[in-house]
């Protein structure tokens, strides 16, 4: 209910935003450098076909492929330092220090690896993802009970159990936290993926409309990326609330 | 499990010349908690141990549930030396440490899934167990919609499903205030004449010890050398009343006479 009522505001600064570039737009006439809103949606209706048939579901294969490989290697790199220390120091500093390296001037060399196909765009993507997860379900499994482990001790419960009853749900929270961090990276991970060298997407599709000087098909596809992101982090919300229950109710 | 009567001179749990010291990583040097010492604690007896805080009752709960192993000495659970003694006796923290995301009948089945009981045959166990700990229709219910004196009931329900005959509870009731704390001590009580346990209780409050114990254990200097010892000159069933006869009185003055001369400031 909460959240509903507190959406109304939002909801008016946006239509306010778009109002006023509206207005300023047909002001400044220019429609190629700067499209009005409702120049983008007619473009996005007349580019349907190649933006819904082609280019999309392209994007979408690279976003998925590359949250799942995220979700499983980071929740994995992440269970495996939990468990074993020296897996923790050796790679806890050597992932922080991975996102010094600024992926985007390194993605080139993706390409070069990779070439054209889905692989060099799936890096990028899993680069910029894996980060969030790993390092919050690592908190998340650090951050159960010490008491509580004991207690689970005291009853006889092994390692094994004590992972599965007790670090396992307390790292669920946490987990959620960086998934939805994820999600929204994961979409500026395919596009820029795509800038650099691809045959379809939005990205890139979005980068060869800026070629033929087409603000608003530079936009269109622009609206489906951000598009996507809100749906992703809402499937992910719904998911986390259906799996803590015990928080939502609080 | 079927016992005819209190048979007082089984012993369920003895220590044997029991000595303990912790590491203190930050002198880098080991502080002795317990030298020497000797309990012996019989069937269905019920026991209270006080002392101030920082005098190793704690300790002697660690070492009898097996978190803690005794540098020297032995430690019997019902006559035996136990190689590994984790699972071996109940135990209940000051807090009530539910977790979260478990309702109360699922909390409380914890005991139970681990010693490999099928969920539903562990849920069916409970039910009827719920009436008597006063927790009917709160099955579902999540830990942070309990009351604190709810809460520490579903850790007791839960201590009492390690199916183990001695149960240790750390201050059950600190947390709790004071009408409340007083209900649930009658509660216990209850509860502990209808269970076949034995129950050792740590506690500071000395009317707490005194209602509930057939004997008190005081735990005074640090470290502790020797145990005294104090039978509680009440019959069963007591009722709260019990508590002001002179004798218990004079006895109450004396306990806490004893233990604030040695508080560690």
């Amino acid at each position: 209910m909460k959240k509903t009522e507190g959406l109304g505001p939002a909801v008016l600064l946006v239509f306010l935003f778009f109002l006023i570039w509206e207005m300023a737009a047909r002001a400044v006439n220019m429609v190629f450098i700067l499209p009005p809103p409702t120049g983008i949606l007619s473009k996005l209706w007349e580019l349907r076909e190649p933006l819904f048939a082609e280019h999309l579901p392209s994007t979408l294969a690279v976003i998925m492929i590359g949250l799942a490989i995220s979700v499983v290697v980071g929740a994995g790199i992440a269970v495996w330092m939990s468990i074993s220390s020296a897996a923790e120091k050796a790679l806890y500093p050597l992932i922080i220090s991975s996102q010094m390296i600024p992926i985007i001037a390194l993605a080139p060399i993706f390409v070069l690896w990779f070439g054209y196909s889905i692989w060099s765009k799936v890096v990028v993507t899993v680069l910029i993802t894996f980060f969030p997860i790993t390092v919050n379900t690592y908190d998340g499994l650090q951050s159960a009970s010490k008491d509580l482990r004991e207690l689970m001790m005291t009853m006889g419960a092994g390692k094994k159990e004590i992972f599965f009853k007790l670090l396992l749900p307390a790292a669920l929270p946490h987990f959620y936290s960086g998934l939805k961090v994820a999600v929204t990276l994961s979409v500026i991970g395919a596009a820029i993926g795509e800038w650099l060298g691809a045959q379809a997407g939005l990205g890139y599709f979005s980068r060869r409309m800026m070629t033929q000087f087409d603000g608003a098909a530079v936009f269109a596809p622009i609206i489906l990326l951000a598009a996507i992101g809100i749906v992703l982090f809402i499937l992910v919300k719904l998911m986390e609330n259906k799996s803590l229950k015990w928080r939502k109710t609080s | 499990m079927s016992k005819c009567g209190r048979e007082r001179n089984k012993k369920v749990l003895q220590f044997e010349n029991v000595a303990f010291s912790y590491h203190d990583k930050k002198q880098g040097r080991s502080v002795p908690v317990l030298q020497n010492i000797n309990i012996d604690m019989y069937d269905r007896e019920f026991i209270a141990i006080i002392g101030p805080s920082g005098s190793g009752k704690s300790t002697l709960f660690r070492l009898i549930s097996g978190l803690e192993n005794p540098d020297e000495g032995r430690i019997f659970i019902n006559g035996e030396v136990q190689k590994c003694r984790l699972g071996k006796v109940g135990y209940m923290p000051q807090q009530d440490l539910l977790m979260p995301w478990r309702t109360v009948i699922e909390n409380a089945a914890l005991p139970l899934e681990l010693k490999g009981v099928r969920k539903e045959e562990a849920h069916k166990q409970i039910l009827p167990l719920l009436e008597e700990f006063g927790l009917r229709g709160m099955e579902h219910r999540f830990p942070h919609e309990l009351s604190g004196g709810m809460k520490q009931r579903v850790s007791f329900l839960r201590t009492s499903l390690s199916g183990s005959n001695v149960l240790l509870l750390d201050e059950p009731f600190s947390a709790l205030d004071a009408i409340t704390r007083l209900s649930m001590q009658e509660w216990l009580m209850n509860q502990w004449e209808k269970r076949k346990a034995t129950i050792v209780l740590v506690t500071h409050d000395v009317s707490e010890a005194l209602f509930l114990a057939d004997r008190i254990f005081i735990f005074t200097e640090r470290p502790v050398r020797s145990l005294q010892e104090v039978n509680v000159p009440l019959g069963r069933p007591r009722r709260l009343n019990d508590l002001n006869e002179p004798a218990i009185i004079s006895l109450k003055n004396d306990l806490i006479e004893q233990l604030r001369g040695k508080v560690i400031t």
